[in-house]
Formats: C-alpha cells, structure tokens, sequence
C-alpha cells in the first residue's frame, strides 16, 4: 500500500480539473466559444469558433492558445484541425492567440504551454473545431444545391458532390457557411481515415526562421520606445540599500533610471547604452540572508538532511526490516546542480503601459498569470490590458513563472517611465538571476538477497521545492511532499517488494522553477544509475533486470526492448567501449535510451551513439517527434556534460556561455537515431520526456567501458581519468 | 556620421563609433534577424558578414564595419532562395529558430571556402555556434544538402 502517495501529474490535472480553489481554477470547458475576435471577424470571413477562419480566397488560419518554443505547435495543433476539417494543408497558417477563456487549457484551466500536454490536450478540441467547421460548409454546399448533407463528402477544401460532380471550394462557402448554424453533434473521423495525422509535415514556421522575419518578443519595436536594463542584487534575496544615478544619467543616450521593487533601472535610447548606463551606477547593497553562502556549504546541508527522516513520498513493505535481512546492501550520495535554462533568447520583454489600457508583448508560456499580473503592476483591469504572444527564443518552462517578474519589471518600468519599453536581460542577468532547476542531493540504499533479487530500495531526497510560494502549492504539494521533486522516483514502475522515498524541501532564497522534465530531469538519473549499481552487484545483466521488474509495465517494456534490439544489446563492441541503458516514464510518454561510448586514459569522454525509442502514443508529426527526441538527446547531456551554477559568496558564479557551457557541434553524439513505437494507447506529451534517460544511460555506459560509477552531475574529466 | 553598407543598402548613422554593429543593425536599421545571445562572441547568434566573412556583430565595433559591406540573414535571401535555406526548409532544420539566423550565416562561409565539407569541416566551421534546442543533427545534413544543391546549380 502506498502511505502518502506523492501527487502525480495525472492527480494534478484531475484535481485541477475538479476546480478545488486556486488561481488555477478560473476554469473554462466552453471550449468552441468564440474569442472577440473571432466575433469582430468581417462578414465574408468564415470563423465557425475561436480556432479557425477561412476568408473568401480559401486561406484557413488555425488559431492556437499555445506557444511556439521549438516544439513544434505551430504545426501539429493546426494539422490537427486541419483532419478534421479536410482543408488543403497548403493554404493553411496559424496565428498566436489573444489572452481569452476560449483559449485556456482544458485541463489546466488557463492559457498556458507546458507540462509536454499540448498536443494531448488539444486533441479533441481541435478535432471538434475542425469538424464543425467542416459540417457547417457541407451544410452550406448542400443547402445551395439543393442535395442532402449526408450526400456530400470533403476533400483538400473542396465540398463535393459524387452524384452530381459538383464542387465547391471553401473559400466560395465561406460567407453563407457564416451565416449558418453550428450543427449540435458532429461526428469525428476514425483515427484510421487520417490523412494528415501521422504523417510527417513540414513546419509552417520553418521557412519564417530562416530569413530573419521571424518575430521574438526582443525583436518588437515601438514608437519612442525605451530600452531598460535593471541593476538586481548581487545575491539572491538582497535589496538595494541607496543607489546614486548621477553618472548614469549624464551619459548620452541614457534617458532616466527608476527604481523597482527588483531592483534599479536604467532607461536609454538603445540597448548598449542602457547597459552602460547600469554600468555607472552606484548602488549600496544589502545581500540579505544568502550573504556568504556557498555551494559547499549547501552540500553539507544537504548531506546531513539526507541522514534525517523526510515527508514519506512512496512507502511499500518494510524498507527497514528487508534491508536488515539482506544478503548485500548498496549504499550511495547522488548529487545534482542548480541548472539554468539559458534560453539562447534572453528574457525580454516589452510593455506599454497607458492610462487606460496597457499592452505587453512577451513570449509567454503562461498568459493568463502573466496577464493578471501585468494587470496589478500597471494598476488595470486585466481586460485593460492586452498580452501579445511571440515566438519563444527557447522555453524550457523559463517564460512560464508563476510571480510573472518578467512581464512585471517591464510593466512597472513603462509606468514609472511613463513610455514604451523593452526590458532586456543581459546574458550575464539571464544566468545569474535564478528561477534554477533546484540542486539535489539523493541518499540510497538498495538491499540484494543471496538470489540476486532487489528486495529493498530506500531513498531519500532533498532539494528545493519549485511549488511551494507558488499559487500551484494547494494542489501540488501534499503532506509535505511537493510531487515534482520525488516524481520518476516515487512512482517508479520496477517492482521492489520493499521501497520508501521520502523528501527533505529546504527552503532558499534562490528562486526555482520547472525546467525541461522538471523533477524527472533528476530523479532519472538516480534511479537508472543506482538501479544499475544494483544489477551488476548482483551480477545480472541491467537490461535483463530491468526486463524482469518491469513485468508489470508493458509500455516501459516495450521501448526498452527496442531501444536494446535496434542497439544490438549485448553484441560484441570494440575494445574501450561501453553500453548504458536506461529507461523512464514522463509526461506520460515512455522513452528508452542506449548510450555507446569510450573514454581515453586523459578522461576524453566520446559518445559514439545514442539509440531512442519512444511510445508517446499516437503520434501526429513523427517528424517533430523526431526533433524533439535529438534535441532533447544534446539538451540532457549538455547538463550532465557541463551544466552547473555554482555559488560563492552567496553569488552565482557563472555568467555566460564560457563558464556555463552548452554542447556544441562538434560535441553531441556522432549518431542520434529515434525509433517511434506505433501506438494506440493514450497520448503522451514529447517536449520532456527526451531529456531524462540521456544522463543515466551515458553515466551507465562509461560504466560499462572503465567500471568508473558517476554519482555527480556534470561529468568530471577528472572522474573518468584512469587512476 | 558613419557610412555603413549593409545589404547592398548605404546609409548614414550617427551613433557613438564603440557601439557594437549589432545594435545598430537592430535599433537603428531594424534589421532584427541578427539575435543577441551572449555579447562576448561566444553563441555565434549575432553573425554577420563583413566583407564576406563571418564576424561577430556583439563584439564588432560599428566603426570596424563603416565603408564596407555588411550581410545579414535578411540579406542571404528573402525569398529563402539561398541553398543553405533551402535545405533549411528542406530538413526541418529550426526549432525554436533564434539562433538559426547565425547558424546559417556561419554555414554560408563555410560553404563558399568549402564547397564539399566533410562532417569534421562542418563541426570545425559550426564549432563557434550553439544552439539550445539541439538541431546540430540537422545543421549537419542541412549543410550537406546545400553544398549537392550548390554543385547541382553549377553543372546545370
């Protein structure tokens, strides 16, 4: 029996969807409601509901509440309307959202990306929106010519009529399809009946994103707009005590400096100036309480909270009772590092706060929050204020912050300022300011009996909650255990007769925050890696027991067999290389991993190929799955190779691309190959579930090739170095 | 005054000669393809051409660009005819795209210097640009595929 099950994500979405009492729940299933615009569309413009119109020359325009980071949106939620509604995909395009109900989450509640849900999520809806679209322009050609609905059929926006040979394209409908009725009931196709779903596509933002025009929220200009850099304080947790501007001011092009909550700012004509501006500030700070602080000292912490018992995550049989009867017992520390998102797109953003009315422009993966909070920093009604959804220069959950601080500062900067302003973070601001994947520190023990069988694991985690302070805490946090840091260990599928995870939340002032997997970008790591120690030190084959205990896990199975079978696990390889397996659950996708690698006496680690398999269900791009599945590949192992913020002295210590590296080219692995398992069973998310198996399956393969255990993150030359 | 020639376009700016080309490419000639990602040369997003070879606008002094020519993304083509854009397009190759403006004015001189790379020239000739999202698999094939393009334009 499970004691104190952590809240997963699925009770997360179950729970929200239930409506118990947060921010969360403005919620809204009037999920075809037009948005205004769509009600303020011209009289020829077909727009059935708030997610497609089609003008009179047959352009269609899907419009999506979701945001575009890279994850391929912008083409898979208008491919699927697009099925649905049998529209010529070469006159499709898509269109960001306004801020409006029609476009929350249907399972969230509010307008927001993330989570790896949108594709999911959006299934039906946007099934639904297409159908009805596509039944209203039927209705429209068969009224016209006189013929029964039931007559007509659709093909590449065309209405045709076998019987008669007559067509009509939908552009032609368009206007009298308006003035119709959206039908009660419409009927859906058999997913067997697809056309465009399940077929690679290509993405309609490509061609956009190779001439320039592109749009980040960086790129928008305004007339006699400013652009503002903000002076924060050097720790986290500080405040500016007094602040002198006077050289700052007499610089040319500097404009005005005004001070926020966050910290000071420094208005200017340009960006470059802005900063030298900042640059000649003079500010006393107070460092506050992480005054001194310092990752070693965070460590010791850690370790010596992991010795004490924690909120019970998982509990199953007696942990303690099957570890004091076990024939071998493994014991080991697993650490893990702040990591930033560095979005190669700095947080930016543009505000325009007037009397009456005010308008931001961000790329935004949470809307609805970002605008209410924009709303209460301008001192307006949030339908005053209208929030313009960009592209995203990279998300990775960074532009989804439940305080909003960015869309926040620029607002109140555009107030104080009393003109339009760009708000940039300078790369050194975007790696120093926070808002980390926490650090963790995992304790284990892992009991063996004289067969070789796990009988026990126990293991107990610390690291900062991302929930708590948050308006998600009432849901996600329960009984003291906020279920993103224990999730992929508290639920993990392998059947262990005895297991007990249980959770230390330090609180700190270093702001955390959900990045690309979130608490699975950790826990995976640990687990596959000490389940690993586990197997060879009971002398089986860790690809073989995993088989034998995840009997009970069929789609876990499933992509770990072929993920080993297109890997030639177990085939003989050169000399000096190593294989490393692992296999992970997130978001509801299932995602296997085999890593082959070398590594020279210097410590030189080479990955010579990654083998992915993937079930996220049925699939609608493979090709963006594809994607998806390679960058998230060099995503993880870009943190298990170089990723770590430090502090010293109660600062971050990195402050750009030297010092907090990213894989580069000639870096990632010379092979990347993704196999996608054809799948019928419910829909997964893609944008996560990539990043959490690349860590453990590297970490197991150097085992496999110098029998060196990596149980710290990033990857040390000096930990692979031949002693 | 400078004089800058950027896309074949001339024109006269009166901005303080340190400031880098890149914020003047962007705030004062509105030419926004060219991306600010780190301000030290480090992410390669801000590449340009200067006299045809590729620099970093971050770090470039405007006063270093004046009485030659600059090109930027918009410049490379804005019918995306270019070969490297086609097989951009062709692959797939950008996700959430922001630094794919560098990448390809990166990928542009080192196609012109080698009209046939090998992977290990790609990697040597893309070592200076990063890309977050992970699409140097596809950089990869995309270069490959605009160099054949380039040799099939030529016999034709």
């Amino acid at each position: 029996m499970s004691a104190t099950p952590a809240v997963s994500r699925r009770e997360f979405l179950k729970t929200s969807g239930a409506g118990a009492g947060s921010l969360v729940l403005a919620l809204h299933f009037s999920t075809l409601a037009p948005s205004e615009a769509a009600l303020a569309a011209p009289a020829s413009e077909f727009v059935p509901n708030a997610f497609v119109k089609i003008a009179a020359d047959g352009a269609i325009t899907v419009i999506i509440g979701k945001s575009e980071m890279g994850q391929g949106i912008y083409t898979s939620l208008p491919m699927i309307l697009a099925e649905e509604l049998d529209a010529d995909w070469t006159r499709v395009r898509c269109e960001f959202a306004p801020v409006d109900p029609a476009y929350n989450h249907t399972v969230f509640g509010i307008q927001m990306t993330g989570g790896s849900t949108s594709v999911w999520s959006s299934f039906e809806q946007l099934r639904k929106a297409g159908a009805v679209a596509r039944a209203m322009l039927v209705q429209a050609a068969a009224d016209g010519w006189g013929v029964s609905a039931a007559a007509c059929r659709t093909e590449k926006s065309f209405v045709i009529h076998d019987a008669t040979g007559r067509r009509a394209a939908y552009g032609e409908l368009a206007a009298k399809a308006a003035a119709g009725k959206p039908p009660a009931q419409v009927s859906l196709k058999d997913p067997r009946d697809f056309r465009l779903i399940g077929k690679s596509v290509h993405r309609l933002d490509t061609p956009a994103k190779c001439n320039g025009t592109a749009t980040y929220s960086i790129d928008v200009n305004r007339p006699g707009m400013l652009v503002a850099v903000v002076a924060r304080p050097p720790v986290f947790g500080g405040k500016a005590k007094s602040f002198d501007a006077t050289a700052a001011k007499s610089i040319r092009g500097v404009k005005d400096v005004v001070e926020i909550p966050r910290g000071i700012a420094v208005l200017a004509d340009g960006y470059w100036t802005a900063c030298r501006g900042r640059d000649a500030l003079k500010i006393d700070w107070d460092e506050g309480p992480l005054a001194g602080y310092s990752t070693e000292k965070q460590r010791a912490e850690f370790a010596a909270m992991a010795k004490t018992a924690g909120a019970v995550a998982r509990k199953e049989g007696d942990v303690t009772a099957a570890l004091s009867s076990a024939s071998k017992i493994l014991e080991a520390e697993y650490e893990l590092p702040y990591l930033a998102h560095a979005t190669m797109e700095p947080m930016n953003c543009v505000a325009e706060v007037r009397a009456e009315s005010c308008e931001v422009w961000t790329g935004s993966q949470l809307q609805t929050l970002d605008r209410i909070s924009a709303a209460q920093a301008a001192g307006l009604k949030p339908e005053q204020v209208q929030l313009h959804t960009t592209f995203l220069g990279g998300g990775f959950g960074r532009r989804a912050v439940p305080d909003c601080h960015m869309v926040v500062e620029a607002v109140q900067v555009s107030k104080a300022a009393r003109a339009p302003v760009k708000l940039i973070w300078t790369r050194e601001d975007d790696m120093r300011g926070g808002y980390y994947r926490p650090s963790f520190f995992h304790s284990l023990a892992g009991g063996l009996d004289e067969a070789g069988n796990v009988i026990a694991w126990k293991q107990t985690v610390v690291g900062q909650s991302i929930m708590a302070g948050t308006p998600f805490e009432p849901m996600m946090v329960r009984n003291g255990v906020d279920g993103t840091s224990v999730e992929g260990a508290a639920d993990t599928p392998y059947l262990i007769p005895n297991l007990y995870v249980d959770l230390h939340s330090p609180k700190l002032p270093v702001p955390v925050l959900w990045w690309r997997s979130v608490g699975h970008s950790q826990t995976a790591f640990v687990v596959e890696s000490f389940f690993d120690e586990l197997a060879h030190a009971a002398g089986k084959d860790p690809y073989e027991l995993r088989r034998t205990l995840l009997a009970k896990a069929p789609r876990h199975l499933r992509v770990l067999e072929l993920a080993a079978e297109k890997a030639g696990w177990g085939s003989p390889l050169p000399a000096g290389r190593g294989r490393g397996i692992a296999v992970h659950e997130s978001f509801e996708s299932f995602v296997a991993y085999v890593a082959e690698v070398s590594v020279t006496p210097q410590g030189e680690l080479t990955i010579h190929r990654m083998v992915c398999a993937v079930d996220c269900g049925p699939v609608v791009n493979p090709d963006t799955i594809e994607a998806q599945i390679e960058g998230a590949v060099i995503f993880g192992l870009t943190a298990a190779l170089r990723g770590e913020i430090t502090l010293a002295n109660g600062r971050v210590v990195q402050s750009n691309f030297h010092d907090y590296p990213m894989l580069r080219i000639y870096e990632c692995p010379q092979q990347i190959e993704v196999h996608i398992v054809p799948s019928t069973e419910k829909q997964g998310g893609v944008g996560e579930p990539g990043v959490p198996c690349a860590a453990p399956a590297v970490a197991n393969a150097i085992f496999a090739a110098t029998g060196k255990r990596i149980r710290r993150l990033p990857i040390r030359a000096q930990d692979l170095r031949s002693a | 005054m400078l004089t800058l020639v950027v896309n074949g376009k001339r024109s006269s700016i009166d901005v303080d000669p340190d400031m880098p080309l890149l914020w003047v490419l962007r705030e004062h000639l509105g030419l926004t393809g060219t991306k600010y990602g780190c301000g030290m040369a480090q992410c390669g997003a801000c590449t340009v051409h200067l006299d045809g070879e590729a620099v970093r606008s971050c770090v470039t002094p405007v006063s270093r660009a004046a009485g030659k020519n600059v090109t930027t993304i918009e410049g490379l083509s804005a019918d995306l005819s270019h070969p490297l854009q086609r097989a951009w397009t062709e692959i797939d190759v950008p996700q959430c795209g922001y630094c794919q403006s560098g990448q390809l004015m990166a990928a542009a001189v080192l196609l012109r210097e080698n009209p046939h790379p090998s992977d290990a020239d790609i990697d040597d000739g893309m070592a200076g640009n990063i890309c977050r999202c992970g699409t140097y698999p596809r950089i990869r094939r995309a270069i490959h595929r605009a160099a054949a393009l380039m040799a099939e334009g030529k016999s034709r």
